[in-house]
Parts: C-alpha cells; sequence; structure tokens
C-alpha cells in the first residue's frame, strides 16, 4: 500500500487573547499537539474522541483549512504545509471535506445545482455551461437524489437528503482524499445507515480514501480500516479496528470502549463497565506527564512527570501504537 | 435494586395537537403508558416522534398557543394532571415530578450562582431556612458526583462543563426527592464517557431513591441496559411496546426492527447496514393510514386504509400496532435505494 | 416547465427540472400577508407615481408647472382648479408638492444606496479580513463616528455654496458608517459557518466567497436597514431644508415645503398640511415596510 497523505508532529497551537486594541496573549489553546500518523491510499482511517480533543481541528488542519502552527502535512508527495494559499488552490481539488451539520454547510441562498456546480466552477473553468450541468446531475444521481432536483433550495429537503448534497459537492471534481467531519451524527437514527452505506459504495466506485471523524465509535468500527484515538490533543492508539477492539493497550481506549452502550439488553447486563472519573480537562492548561492520568485508573507517579511516546506494540508490522507506560503489560 | 411497585404515574390516550402554518400538526396522538414506582420506562423515537412532547404534555408545559393538550388522562396518583388549577401543578412541578433537559445550559440561569439555583427550589417549595437549604444542597451535589462541592456552589454555570453542568441539572431535579424523573435525552449532548457516568448516576439513585424515570432518547444503547420497559414511538404514535428484552430480541413492528438493523453495533460485525429508506414524515400531512408505510418493507394495501390496531404478541406486556408480524411475514416491497 | 430549444432540439432533460422556492420567494409570500406593510408599499407606489408622473399630467390638463406663477390667484385655499390651493407667488401647490417629492425621495434613495455600497463592501471586507485589518478599518468608522456630521454637513454647505449634491454627500458621506457596522458584524457570524469553510476548501477566492456566500445571507439586514434608512435621509433633508441649507428655492422639497407653510400656518393652513400629510405618510408607510420585511426576513421566523 502507498502513503497518501501523511502528518508529521503537526501542531495546532490557537493563542488567546485578550484586549481591545492591543491584544495580549494569555495563553494558549494546543488543540493538536504534535500528531503524527499516515493514511493509505484506499483505506479508510477512523479518528475518534471526544468533543474538544483535537480530531476536527486534525482534520481540517490536514486540509490547511488552518495554516499549521507546526509540523508537516504531506499529500501524494507535496508538502501542503510549505505552499503559499495561492499555491494551494489547484491541490485542493483532490482533497475535500464533508461537514457535521447538514442544515449549516449548505449556502440556503443558493440552489442545490449552484452548490454542486461550485467546485467545477472554481476549478474546471473552460467547462461550458451545459457540460457544468451535466456534471452535476451525474454527480447527483451518483449520490441517488434524483437530477430533477437542480433548482430546488437546501431548506427544502430533509436533513439526510441535505447531507448527501454535501457529499456531491465534495465528489464533484472526483478527489481522492476525501476528510468526512463526524458525517452523520447530526442525522436521525434511521438515516443514518443510508448515508454510511452511501459513502461505503462510492468509496468503492470512486476508490476514495477517507479520514473518517466521529465521536461514535460504533459507527467508526463499522466504516474504518484503522482507527486513531484521540484524547487532549494527542493520538493515544493507533491500530487496525480489530486488534483495538480485541486488546486495548490504552486505558483511555479500553474506558471509551467500555462506555458505547451496546443495543441488546442481554449484553449490557453482562458488561463489566469501565466509568472514567472526571472531566477532561481544558486543552488551555492540560496535565503534566501523560494528559490522561488525572483520569487514569491505573496511573502512577511516573506518569504525571513523563508523557509517553506513541510506541509500537507486540513487535513491528502489527501496525498497533499505543501511547501508555504501560501498553507492553 | 429496588423493587417496581405500584403504578403512579398512568398516561391515557393522550392528544397534544400543535396548529402548524400548514395545517393541524399532531404531534402526540394516542399515547398510553403506565410508569411503576422505581420503575425505569424507556420512550425511543427520532425528531418528530413526539416522545419529547409527551413529556412536556405530563408536566403541562406545552406553550400554548400554538400547542394544545386536546385529549387524554394523565393520572398522577389517581389524581388527573390535566384538570388540576395552575397553582396545584405548580406544586407538582420540579417537586414531585421533575424534569433534565438535553441541553442544561438553556436550564440553568448564567446570572445566578449554581448554589442560589439550588436552595431556591428549597426555600420555595419546602420553606426550609438558607442554611439548611444550603446543606442540602452541598450534599447533593456530592451525591451527583461534583467534586468539592462546598467550593463549587458558589461558581456559576458557565464555570462548569458540560458534563458537570448536566450534573448540577440532575441535583436540582432530584433536590425535593421527586417521585419521578423525567430525563428528556440526557446525553445527547455530552461525550460517551460522561454519558456512561450519568447513566450510572441516574441508575443508582432509582436504585437509593426509589424515583421513577423516564428516560427519552433515540439511542437504543442507552434504554437497552437501562429500562424495565420501552415504548418505541414514531409520528406521534407507540408503534411498539415491551420489555427490553422484547424490543431488541423479538421486534415485532417494522419500524422497531428497521431500527435495530440499521444501527452499528461495537460488539458484532456486520458487513453492511440496511437502512430504513426514505425519512421521517411531515406531521402536518397524515393520513388516516398508518405513517410508516412509505418506507416499510411489509406495507400492504390495507395499511393506507386505516391505522393498524394494537396487536399482542407473545407475553400480553409486547404490543406493536402493525397488521403483520415482520417476524413471520414476507417482504412487499423490493428495497429500493434512491430517494424521491 | 422550462423546455428549452437549442438547436431546435427541445432538452428532455428539463422537462421535469422542479423549481424550488428560494428563501427570497418564501420572504415575499410572508411580507404579503403582513397587512400594513404591503399598506405602506401601496402608498409608497402611488408616491412615486404621483410625484414622477402627476406633473406631467397636471401640465397636461391645467396646463402649469411648478415654476408657473400667477400672482392674481396667490393664496388661494385648495379649488377644482388647484386641488391643493396655491401659494403666495401664485403657484399650484399641488405641482410643487410632486417636485418636491421628487427631490425628497431622491435624496434618500440616493444617499441610502451611496451608503448600501460603501458600507456593504467596506463591512464585508473588514469582517471577513478580520485581525490587524479589521481593527484599522473599524477604529476609522468609530473616529467617522465621534464627528458631529450636522456640523460637517453645514460646514460643506457654507464652503461649497448651497446645493442638492452637497447634501448627498453630506448625509451618505456619513450613513454608512452604520451600514458598515452592520454588515462587518453579519460577516463576523457568517464566516464560520460550514458552507463557507466548505468553499475555502474547494478554494474558492476570498471576493467571490464575500459577494457569493456571505452578503446574499447578510441581505435581510442590510435591506431591513436601507429601508428605515430612507425615512431618515428623509427628514434629516427636510431638516437641513427647514433650516435654509438644503434645496434651493424655486426648486422644492418636503421639507422646504413644509418650512414655507409653517410661517403662514395660522391663515393659509392648507400650505402646511399638504407637504407635511406626503412627508409623514411616506415615512410612516417606510417604517411600516421595513417592520414587514424585517418579520419577512428575520431566519428566526423561518421554518427549516
Amino acid at each position: 500500500m502507498k502513503t497518501l497523505v501523511s502528518v508529521e508532529n503537526l501542531k495546532m497551537y490557537f493563542p488567546v487573547t485578550k484586549g481591545l486594541f492591543i491584544k495580549r496573549r494569555v495563553g494558549t489553546v494546543r488543540a493538536v499537539d504534535d500528531v503524527s500518523f499516515t493514511v493509505e491510499k484506499g483505506e479508510i482511517l477512523g479518528l475518534v474522541g471526544e468533543s474538544g480533543c483535537g480530531k476536527s481541528t486534525t482534520g481540517r488542519a490536514i486540509l490547511q483549512l488552518y495554516r499549521p502552527t507546526a509540523g508537516r502535512v504531506v499529500f501524494n508527495g507535496t508538502e501542503l504545509t510549505r505552499l503559499k494559499p495561492k499555491a494551494l488552490v489547484p491541490f485542493r481539488r483532490h482533497f475535500q471535506i464533508i461537514f457535521q451539520d447538514p442544515y449549516a454547510s449548505l449556502n440556503p441562498r443558493m440552489t442545490v445545482g449552484s452548490i454542486v456546480a461550485e467546485p467545477l466552477v472554481t476549478h474546471e473553468r473552460a467547462l461550458r455551461r451545459r457540460a457544468r450541468e451535466d456534471r452535476v446531475k451525474e454527480i447527483l444521481s451518483l449520490v441517488g437524489l434524483s437530477p430533477r432536483m437542480i433548482r430546488r433550495y437546501p431548506h427544502e429537503f430533509s436533513g439526510g437528503q441535505r447531507q448527501r448534497i454535501g457529499i456531491a459537492r465534495a465528489l464533484a471534481l472526483h478527489p481522492e482524499f476525501v476528510v468526512a467531519d463526524e458525517p452523520v451524527s447530526a442525522l436521525d437514527v434511521s438515516v443514518q445507515a443510508q448515508i454510511l452505506n452511501l459513502m461505503m459504495e462510492l468509496r468503492e466506485k470512486l476508490s476514495l480514501t477517507i479520514l473518517f471523524i466521529a465521536h461514535d465509535l460504533s459507527v467508526v468500527k463499522h466504516m474504518s480500516d484503522r482507527v486513531a484515538v484521540m484524547y487532549l490533543g494527542k493520538i493515544v492508539e493507533i491500530a487496525p479496528f480489530k486488534a483495538l477492539y480485541a486488546s486495548p493497550r490504552h486505558p483511555y481506549t479500553e474506558a471509551l470502549l467500555s462506555s458505547v452502550p451496546i443495543p441488546d439488553p442481554r449484553v449490557e447486563k453482562s458488561r463489566d463497565r469501565v466509568v472514567l472519573k472526571g472531566d477532561v480537562p481544558s486543552p488551555l492548561n492540560p496535565p503534566s506527564g501523560c494528559h490522561f492520568h488525572t483520569r487514569c485508573p491505573i496511573a502512577e507517579e511516573r506518569c504525571r512527570i513523563e508523557a509517553p511516546a506513541l510506541v509500537q506494540i507486540g513487535g513491528s508490522g502489527t501496525g498497533h501504537f499505543a501511547a501508555c507506560h504501560f501498553a507492553a503489560e | 435494586m429496588a423493587e417496581v411497585g405500584d403504578v403512579i404515574l398512568s398516561v391515557c390516550d393522550l392528544r397534544t395537537h400543535f396548529r402548524g402554518e400548514e395545517g393541524i400538526v399532531k404531534a402526540v396522538d394516542g399515547v398510553s403508558f403506565d410508569l411503576r414506582r422505581g420503575g425505569v420506562l424507556g420512550i425511543v423515537g427520532e425528531s418528530g416522534s413526539g416522545k419529547s412532547v409527551t413529556n412536556l404534555s405530563i408536566l403541562r408545559l406545552i406553550p400554548d398557543p400554538p400547542g394544545r393538550i386536546v385529549g387524554g388522562e394523565i393520572l398522577f396518583h389517581r389524581q388527573n394532571l390535566l384538570s388540576v388549577t395552575d397553582a396545584e401543578m405548580r406544586k407538582v412541578r420540579g417537586n414531585r415530578i421533575s424534569m433534565i433537559f438535553q441541553d442544561p445550559m438553556t436550564s440553568l440561569n448564567p446570572y445566578l450562582t449554581v448554589g442560589r439555583q439550588l436552595t431556591e427550589v428549597l426555600e420555595e417549595h419546602f420553606a426550609a431556612s438558607p442554611a439548611d437549604a444550603r446543606r442540602q444542597s452541598i450534599d447533593m451535589l456530592a451525591r451527583v458526583g461534583i467534586p468539592e462541592p462546598e467550593n463549587r456552589i458558589d461558581q456559576y454555570p458557565h464555570q462548569f462543563s458540560g458534563g458537570m453542568r448536566q450534573r448540577v441539572m440532575i441535583a436540582m431535579a432530584l433536590l425535593c426527592k421527586p417521585e419521578i424523573l423525567i430525563a428528556d435525552e440526557p446525553t445527547t449532548a455530552v461525550d460517551v464517557t460522561i454519558q456512561a457516568q450519568i447513566l450510572d448516576l441516574i441508575g443508582s439513585l432509582r436504585r437509593d431513591l426509589g424515583t421513577a424515570v423516564i428516560l427519552v432518547t433515540h439511542d437504543l444503547g442507552v434504554v437497552a441496559g437501562m429500562a424495565d420497559e420501552i415504548l418505541v414511538m414514531y409520528a406521534g404514535r407507540v408503534v411498539e411496546r415491551g420489555t427490553a428484552d422484547d424490543i431488541f430480541h423479538r421486534p415485532s413492528h417494522p419500524y422497531t426492527l428497521g431500527l435495530l438493523r440499521s444501527i452499528p453495533r461495537l460488539d458484532t460485525s456486520e458487513s453492511r447496514l440496511v437502512p430504513i429508506r426514505g425519512t421521517p414524515p411531515d406531521l402536518a400531512r397524515l393520513d388516516a393510514g398508518c405513517p410508516f408505510r412509505p418506507r416499510c418493507d411489509f406495507a400492504e394495501a390495507r395499511c393506507s386504509e386505516s391505522y393498524p390496531p394494537t396487536r399482542t404478541v407473545g407475553a400480553a406486556t409486547h404490543e406493536a400496532a402493525c397488521f403483520v408480524d415482520p417476524a413471520t411475514a414476507p417482504t412487499t416491497t423490493p428495497r429500493a435505494e434512491v430517494e424521491p | 416547465m422550462n423546455a428549452r430549444v437549442t438547436n431546435g432540439k427541445p432538452i428532455v432533460d428539463n422537462f421535469d427540472e422542479i423549481h424550488g422556492t428560494s428563501l427570497w420567494a418564501d420572504a415575499w409570500r410572508r411580507l404579503r400577508k403582513h397587512k400594513l406593510a404591503v399598506a405602506g408599499g401601496a402608498f409608497l407606489g402611488f408616491v412615486v407615481v404621483f410625484c414622477f408622473l402627476g406633473p406631467m399630467v397636471v401640465g397636461w390638463v391645467w396646463g402649469y408647472t411648478y415654476e408657473s406663477q400667477n400672482l392674481a390667484y396667490g393664496a388661494q385655499p385648495p379649488s377644482f382648479a388647484h386641488w391643493f390651493g396655491t401659494d403666495f407667488l401664485g403657484r399650484d401647490l399641488m405641482v410643487r408638492v410632486m417636485h418636491g417629492g421628487r427631490i425628497s425621495l431622491m435624496v434618500g434613495v440616493v444617499a441610502t444606496i451611496v451608503s448600501l455600497f460603501i458600507g456593504v463592501t467596506y463591512g464585508a471586507i473588514s469582517g471577513f479580513a478580520g485581525g490587524v485589518t479589521d481593527n484599522i478599518m473599524m477604529r476609522v468608522v468609530d473616529v467617522l463616528y465621534t464627528l458631529p456630521y450636522m456640523f460637517i454637513v453645514i460646514l460643506l454647505v457654507v464652503i461649497f455654496g448651497r446645493s442638492i449634491f452637497m447634501v448627498f454627500v453630506g448625509i451618505g458621506g456619513v450613513l454608512w458608517l452604520t451600514m458598515a457596522r452592520l454588515v462587518r458584524g453579519q460577516v463576523l457570524s457568517l464566516k464560520h459557518r460550514d458552507y463557507v469553510e466548505a468553499a475555502r476548501a474547494i478554494g474558492v477566492p476570498n471576493l467571490t466567497i464575500i459577494f457569493r456566500h456571505l452578503v446574499p445571507n447578510a441581505m435581510g439586514p442590510i435591506i431591513v436597514l436601507s429601508t428605515l434608512t430612507i425615512p431618515s435621509v428623509m427628514l434629516q433633508e427636510a431638516f437641513l431644508s427647514f433650516l435654509g441649507l438644503g434645496v434651493q428655492p424655486p426648486a422644492s422639497s418636503w421639507g422646504l415645503l413644509v418650512a414655507e407653510g409653517a410661517q403662514s400656518m395660522v391663515f393659509y393652513p392648507w400650505l402646511l398640511v399638504f407637504p407635511a400629510a406626503f412627508l409623514a405618510l411616506t415615512l410612516l408607510s417606510l417604517n411600516f415596510l421595513g417592520d414587514g420585511l424585517r418579520d419577512a426576513l428575520d431566519p428566526k421566523t423561518r421554518k427549516d
């Protein structure tokens, strides 16, 4: 397999400022703090974590919607982090994003046709109006919408249909890489499966590589080949899903897995649940050493001082990495 | 676990309608259920299924206009809450029946300290002395798992994280030791690890205090481990009811079956999900037939003629409102993928 | 159905396209339900026709213009020949009200359009750019705000002489400040919406983002503010004319006519009543229309 996206030591810090005229910097939110991973061509990499863990920021920093504070993002051999905004534009057609909220992600004043056509207008200027419209119709049918809807407005569609429109816009230029930022968490339960199935189908048809960001592990499990778990701006564990589920090596992953309710009363009754104490600390002032030590059931003195590195578990080639001092045990 | 006791709340044929721009919206249309002391009733449904309106109706919190409870009875200890005066209702609300909402920020006053809001409840309902109210409030905050309650009681809501705010809400709801706690999507706005904490908390309160709980959610996983009885709602009606085992292991309404097949599960591996096609209906445009039929794999001609009667499945506690039993009936429609 | 025909062949595909209702169409439907706004709009339509076509009709029927004097018929009360009566110089008041209305309406509309263009562009760029640029641009607005604008107008008139052009410059130069602030605020709240982010992910140029995604979505409040700006401009023009700083005779405006009429309101009340009634009713209508537009365009009343 070939690496399509490689993220190296990515850091995304946001300054917290005070003052009206002269802004003083009073702190830094380390939304993404030294994250490295790769996305292989053709795979779906799941990125899970709770709100505020930096998973969305990571996705957006890869797409250069935020310019990272430090680190490199290499896409297909090109170092995106070194390109100037103007130079970046032609590359944008190769990586796109699908948003969480289907109500906020479509411009309410534009017709569905012009929303989906926007990438074509921007990147394929030679395309005539007629040809462009044909392309739009083709994409709409690809995502399961009738091409007859081209002159309608977003507010006339249901949540699931709007999400299809968002997907159509992202795929209009046949990108290689798509960041799907919680694409189903705002949808009704009965509609979520439609969108998940659609994404799976499109992945096959268009040989997409996807970074699938979600907080719901069951959804991530269904979609992803590999899963990366984030906590407070860092990746704590990354592994093929089967290995992660069967033997989580980071206590946070374990807690996360056991917190997910399973829709089966018999299974639920017999489960042992690891219920974490306390809340996620603020990324403005993360704990010293291992960020997780304040909530960790197995933390020791060492964890408060020394931050664990992400190391491969069980020999090379397993692809199972965890950042815990006790991961090997 | 505390014994599940006698019926304390009985809702009969509740109907709540809203006057909308496009006609009457029957948000709740004939919902009935019993809640027993110490029991947990789960109400599952999607947005627009009427699950939240049902609970707001119980507390008579429906904004009128445009909403109106047009029929039914809500018997709380055999007294019909729909016929008591507003003053009497205020004594019940927040005191004997409490509610917690999805978004704690909307129900906490940002300009008052958490302590002020808690003690106010006690001083109002029980005429407790300020010192006594404060002590009880601190106890309750400790009980819902807020660290250092003596200090945090003097903080403002924005100084609490989302999960902590939800706990404060629960503390507030439980201060008067209500007989019934209505939890409307209590974990939708919080993360899974916090969700586990809050569900744990609700479970232990029910065990220790014998509080009956109505747990409203769209997440089947949440009710699976918590509820004794589950109602599945669709388009303002209860389409299936039964014990958790009935619902999850012998789903008897095509909608319930569809829901179960369309959600990915962490512990099993399904290669492909089977979605329910189409989208939830527009409540202003319902006809006499079954509102689920355009999305149903088992729809027959009679489904468009009248609403199907409730049918008992196996045990007497298990009912479904459908002409057919999806466990045995053949599917009638080929699965079409393209939406209209 | 919009079957288009190219090279003689109808394109069958387009037969079935379903046209949606845009939010504008939706707002229009709601506006029509607002009785006061409809009444206001209807009256404004009448005033525009009255002022811009009226003088022609009068000239054609009775044969006089706003300048035609007939001293023998000075200060006549309303009659069949002169519906609104005449002034001291025997000029027909109705024609003078029509002409005055032209000026008043034009001052209102033109100054508002000027403020619209400057304000929207300035505000949108400031809000979208953010950071230091935004800070500097907004401080400039703050400084201009602190200048007493009536003083500036008076100064302009004193330096450049009295002309209607100076009135435009004076009023328009100040009005855009409010518009710029409004638009900046809107843009700030809109620019982090996902659809803007989507456009950035696609690589849409910044100016296109501003005018395709941001400004159209801020249009509701912009339209409302404009509708409410027109009457305030008209009122200010009336005020300047009342002080003798605005329109110069023999040209006229409602403000000037009211000023003249006020001097003799005890003996010749019609000289005050007619122009004042037109001015007041027009201002009222614009306000009603603005209120109706606000209700119709407010996203909170929109059902999604």
